[in-house]
C-alpha cells in the first residue's frame, strides 16, 4: 500500500469531480470525497504510476513549457499532414522505425508515447523497455540514433526535468 | 454572421463525417473499420457540442463527453479482441 | 462582444476544416497506419479547436468546453495506439511505398531463435 500513491489519485480524482459538477455545495463536495476516496483506495494501492510524480515549482514552469511546445508541434505536424493529403500526388515515404528513450520511469514513458502519436507523421506502435517502434510517414533515417534525435528531441529534455 | 460561420462550419463537419463513413462501408479489414469509427465519433463531439450552442443548453455537452469516453472504451475493447481475443 | 463571438466562430470553422481534412485523409490514404496518421490526429486538432471556439464565444462554459478537451487529448492516442499494434500483431498489409519495417524483422528474429 503506497499511501503518496493513493493520495495523488485522490486529488486528481477530486479536481476532476470539481470541473465536472461545477458547484461548491456542501452535499456535492461531500459526495465528490467519498467517490474519489473509494476510488483512489481501490486503484491507487496496487499501481505505482501516480507516486512518483512531486509537484516543485520547478516542475510545474517546465510542466507548463511542455504543454506549449506540444501545442505547437501538434498545429505544425498537422498542417504538414493536411498539406500532404491535398496534394494530388500524396507524397508519402512511411515506414517503421526504432528509437531508444534515455527516461526511466513508466509514467514518463507513457507520455512521451502519447506525445509522439499525438504528432501527426509519427505513430508509436509498441513499446519494448527502452526501445519504441515508431510508425514515420516520411522517413528520414533508418539509424536509432539519429531518429531518436529528430522525433523526441524537443520532448525528452523537458520529460527528464519533470519525471526524474 | 456568427451564425453563417457556424453553419458553414457545421457543413463540413458533416462532410468529414461523412467521408468517415465512406471508408466505413469500404474498409477492407476490421481495423480499418474501427479507425473510421473512431474519427467519426470523435468528429460527432463537435457536432454534439455546435448543437448545444445553437440549443443553448449546457447538458448537451455532457452528452458529448460521455459519448466520447463510451466511443474510446469500445475502441479499446475492439482493439484487444483483435489482438488476444476477449 | 461582436468581435469576440466573430472569433469563436472563425476558430469553431478552423477546427472544422480539420475535421473535413481528416475524413479525407482516411479515404486517401493507402494502408491503415497512414490512415490513422492522418484521420485521428487532424480529426482530434479539429475537435479541439471547434470546442475552443464555442469556449471563445461562450465564457460560460468554458470549464466544461475545457473536461471535453483534455479527455479527447487524453484518449485518442490511446486507441489509436492500441489499433495500430493490434493490426501489427495481425499481420496487416502496408503498402507499396513502405521504406521498412523494423518491428516485424525484431519479431521475426526473435521466433527464428
Amino acid at each position: 500500500m503506497n499511501i503518496r500513491n493513493v493520495a495523488n489519485l485522490f486529488v486528481l480524482l477530486f479536481l476532476i469531480w470539481l470541473l465536472l459538477t461545477g458547484t461548491f455545495e456542501l452535499t456535492s463536495l461531500v459526495l465528490g470525497v467519498t467517490i474519489a476516496g473509494l476510488f483512489a483506495l481501490n486503484f491507487g494501492k496496487n499501481s505505482s504510476v501516480f507516486g512518483k510524480f512531486r509537484l516543485t515549482p520547478k516542475v510545474f514552469v517546465y510542466s507548463l513549457i511542455y504543454l506549449f511546445v506540444i501545442a505547437w508541434e501538434i498545429v505544425k505536424s498537422n498542417i504538414d499532414v493536411a498539406l500532404r493529403v491535398i496534394n494530388p500526388k500524396l507524397p508519402i515515404n512511411p515506414g517503421i522505425v526504432k528509437i531508444k528513450t534515455r527516461l526511466k520511469s513508466p509514467m514518463g514513458r507513457m507520455i512521451l508515447a502519447n506525445s509522439i502519436t499525438l504528432t501527426p507523421g509519427t505513430l508509436t506502435i509498441d513499446i519494448k523497455d527502452d526501445e519504441l517502434y515508431i510508425h514515420w510517414i516520411d522517413v528520414k533515417t533508418l539509424d536509432a540514433e539519429k531518429a531518436s534525435q529528430e522525433i523526441l528531441g524537443k520532448f525528452e529534455k523537458l520529460l527528464e526535468v519533470i519525471y526524474g | 454572421m456568427v451564425n453563417t460561420i457556424l453553419i458553414m462550419a457545421g457543413v463540413l463537419m458533416a462532410l468529414g463525417i461523412l467521408l468517415a463513413l465512406f471508408r466505413f462501408i469500404l474498409g477492407p479489414d476490421v481495423t480499418d473499420r474501427a479507425i473510421a469509427f473512431d474519427v467519426m465519433t470523435v468528429s460527432s463531439i463537435s457536432v454534439i457540442a455546435l448543437i448545444a450552442y445553437f440549443a443553448g443548453r449546457v447538458i448537451y455537452l455532457d452528452v458529448a463527453l460521455v459519448y466520447g469516453l463510451l466511443s474510446f472504451l469500445s475502441v479499446v475493447v475492439i482493439g484487444r479482441y483483435i489482438e488476444r481475443g476477449l | 462582444m461582436e468581435i469576440r463571438e466573430t472569433v469563436g466562430a472563425a476558430v469553431t470553422l478552423l477546427g472544422s476544416v480539420f475535421i473535413f481534412l481528416g475524413g479525407l485523409g482516411i479515404v486517401r490514404m493507402p494502408d491503415l497506419f497512414n490512415r490513422i496518421q492522418a484521420g485521428t490526429k487532424a480529426s482530434t486538432l479539429g475537435t479541439i479547436l471547434s470546442l475552443l471556439g464555442l469556449a471563445i464565444m461562450n465564457e460560460a462554459w468554458i470549464w466544461k468546453l475545457l473536461v471535453i478537451i483534455f479527455f479527447v487529448l487524453i484518449t485518442n492516442p490511446i486507441s489509436s495506439n492500441v489499433i495500430s499494434r493490434a493490426a501489427h500483431f495481425r499481420g496487416t498489409r502496408m503498402t507499396n511505398k513502405t521504406v521498412a519495417d523494423l518491428l516485424s524483422d525484431k519479431n521475426k528474429k526473435i521466433s527464428e531463435e
